[in-house]
């Protein structure tokens, strides 16, 4: 980690330690501040809200929300549960990993897309759905994907 | 001139099929014109096939247009849409398009009719009475009426909501806790994130009913974080509520204190089960807990706490506005009040429909659904999520109730449908519960944790012509185990969607001569 990445995860954890059972918390504003949780950060959380390492370690891999290596440029994640396979999701997947050329919980060689999987986006009257940086497509085909893809591209 | 209200929704379908750059170029098309236009942001009626669906209020009231995409608008305001005139997309007066005039709405009222974000707009349309009246009332008498309208846990449980309430009441302990599990991650359901998004103060009110029943003074939503749209509505919300007094240290003037805060997920679909929800509400490994003790009586931070789905609290104000009986009139056998469905996947008019209990599957499949959207015939439909049963086409008059569904093997969960068309390939579907609960496993239970793996091996060994018939007695002696030897749902249900596609749909369960399966994740 920089120094200051260091001094983000630190006031993060200053501001947020004495809140109730903070540790989800903290890592979800370490998240959305340096975009992944680095190795590092672990032992710095760990002192401030007197956990051990382990403890912290073991939240961060519990939830797959939490990555530890940092994301490509735009995180594209794509639904894979049963409303969307049944309107093809299956096809879109393999369509997106062949276009970006990774698998899941892979970034592409430039740095531009991480692609994920997801279950369930709770687009399911609008299958197959997809998830761009947070923002939410429904009914994607394969042709739409691109398109979306080209767009970020820009 | 007086300025023209138009309602374009802000509900995640919505916007995911392109509702903000219609509302976008509607606002544009009415600042070039000179138009003085009142835009309202609000939820989805829940026509996910209308979406995105645009409402102008006129004086014959409010009527609709839809699917309106951007391409459409230029020719919406050549036709005089603005006056409720006709066009190719005019649906008429939205309270009369008949998908929506034939449901039972009472937790979605006021879904895609109100501003989410204004406590103004709530309060006139019914909204707070049911707090108002609790705070007239005696604990007890709240909680009682709560048991009296027969309301059961909609997260999937069906346990009565009322006897979970009295267990907290009971408890005489200071500090006690009002938890909302949010962790909607069934695939096929969206109804507690529509309803966070489009009438997010129905669940608050409904969590402060329950906080002045229990004598809690602090409340979380456990909220996936696959919903950033619900998280904006809800915080929002929260905080018109606070300002309005409905939220903080003097409930309404009270003296009562309610303190309500979103607490996020991080994508484990087993925090959807209670324990683990409330091991993730600490900060921890969301890993099951045991029971006893109860979460009613140990539960956040060890202390008494009610822990009910979106739908419950959803509910809650209609019981204590209309009064028990009036909810308790809807439905049939012990299945009582409404149910706000979801109709998924592969179905030509998918979306909410809100019905007391005792519709059938059909109805709700060709009558609202209009069959399969590629427009093939449906072969199998599963209800209730990832861990529900696969319902064949021969099954399909079964009735919307815990207690029919249970007795054909199958179970209602928090009511979502999927629907598939005759392409499914069920030992494909079948496989996919186990990865699934592989993938998702929090690890505690043995069955489940390496259970799951087997099963995904047994049945692509079965697929892959090893021992095909050996191999399938396996795997229900597997199922078995997972059944028997889980703690908590995600284990003991996995079997479910297994079971039935053997049971109804064997043919798919031969060996493929061509390659095998390969690993889709």
């Amino acid at each position: 980690m920089l120094p200051s990445e260091i001094d983000t995860v630190r006031r993060i954890v200053a501001d947020m330690k004495d809140r109730p059972g903070p540790c989800i918390e903290v890592l979800h504003s370490v998240q959305a501040a340096l975009g992944y949780v680095p190795a590092d950060a672990v032992p710095i959380i760990a002192e401030a809200l007197n956990l051990s390492r382990a403890e912290v370690h073991g939240v961060v891999t519990f939830y797959h929300f939490f990555r530890e290596t940092p994301p490509g440029k735009h995180t594209v994640s794509i639904c894979r549960a049963e409303a969307c396979q049944s309107m093809g999701a299956d096809n879109l997947v393999e369509h997106a990993k062949r276009r970006l050329g990774v698998d899941f919980h892979e970034t592409t060689a430039d740095g531009t897309f991480s692609l994920e999987p997801v279950f369930c986006l709770g687009n399911c009257a609008c299958s197959p759905a997809a998830m761009i940086d947070g923002r939410l497509y429904g009914r994607v085909t394969p042709e739409r994907f691109d398109e979306l893809v080209a767009e970020k591209k820009q | 001139m007086t300025a023209v209200t138009v309602y374009v929704p802000r509900d995640a379908a919505a916007l995911s099929i392109g509702a903000e750059e219609v509302a976008v170029a509607i606002a544009r098309e009415c600042s070039a014109r000179g138009i003085e236009l009142k835009l309202i942001r609000n939820g989805s009626r829940g026509a996910c096939w209308l979406e995105p669906l645009v409402e102008v209020v006129t004086a014959k009231g409010r009527v609709a247009y839809g699917p309106v995409t951007v391409a459409d608008v230029p020719s919406l305001f050549a036709a005089g849409f603005l006056d409720g005139r006709g066009h190719p997309l005019f649906l008429g007066p939205t309270d009369e398009i008949p998908w929506f005039a034939s449901q039972q709405r009472l937790t979605f009222a006021r879904v895609g009719i109100v501003d989410p974000a204004s406590v103004a707009d709530y309060v006139a349309n019914g909204g707070y009475q049911g707090l108002r009246r609790a705070l007239s009332m005696a604990p007890e008498a709240i909680v009682q009426a709560v048991l009296d309208s027969g309301l059961r846990g909609r997260g999937g449980a069906a346990f009565p909501t009322g006897i979970k309430w009295k267990t907290v009441l009971q408890q005489a302990v200071a500090q006690k806790f009002v938890t909302c599990n949010a962790d909607e991650g069934d695939s096929g359901t969206f109804s507690d994130r529509m309803l966070m998004e489009g009438d997010p103060l129905c669940l608050i009110e409904g969590m402060t009913i329950a906080a002045v029943a229990v004598g809690a003074t602090q409340g979380y939503i456990y909220l996936r974080a696959e919903y950033p749209h619900s998280h904006r509505a809800l915080n929002t919300a929260i905080a018109a509520a606070y300002q309005a007094r409905y939220l903080g240290s003097d409930v309404l003037g009270s003296g009562k204190r309610f303190d309500l805060e979103v607490r996020l997920g991080a994508g484990a679909y087993v925090c959807g089960e209670e324990t683990s929800m409330l091991q993730s509400l600490e900060g921890r490994r969301g890993e099951v807990r045991v029971r006893p003790p109860l979460p009613a009586i140990e539960g956040l931070f060890g202390k008494p706490t009610i822990v009910n789905n979106v739908m419950t609290f959803g509910s809650v104000p209609t019981i204590l506005h209309q009064g028990a009986d009036f909810y308790k009139n809807f439905g049939m056998g012990r299945s009582r009040g409404t149910l706000p469905l979801q109709l998924a996947g592969n179905i030509k008019r998918g979306g909410l429909i809100e019905r007391a209990f005792g519709v059938s599957l059909r109805e709700l499949l060709y009558d609202y659904g209009g069959g399969s959207a590629t427009g093939r015939p449906i072969r199998a439909v599963q209800v209730g999520g990832p861990l529900g049963a696969f319902i064949p086409a021969s099954q399909f008059d079964v009735l919307i109730d815990y207690e029919a569904l249970t007795a054909i093997g199958a179970l209602l969960g928090h009511g979502g449908i999927v629907v598939f068309d005759d392409t499914v390939d069920m030992a494909r579907m079948a496989r996919y519960a186990m990865e699934f609960c592989a993938v998702e496993s929090c690890g505690k239970c043995t069955p489940c944790r390496i259970g799951s793996t087997r099963g995904v091996e047994v049945i692509d060994k079965i697929l892959g012509g090893v021992e095909s018939e050996r191999n399938l007695a396996l795997l229900e002696n597997l199922c078995d185990t997972l059944l028997q030897g889980s703690l908590c749902g995600l284990g003991g249900m996995t079997p479910f969607p297994v079971q039935s596609a053997i049971k109804h749909f064997r043919e798919d369960f031969r060996a493929r001569s061509k390659t095998p399966l390969k690993r889709a994740g």
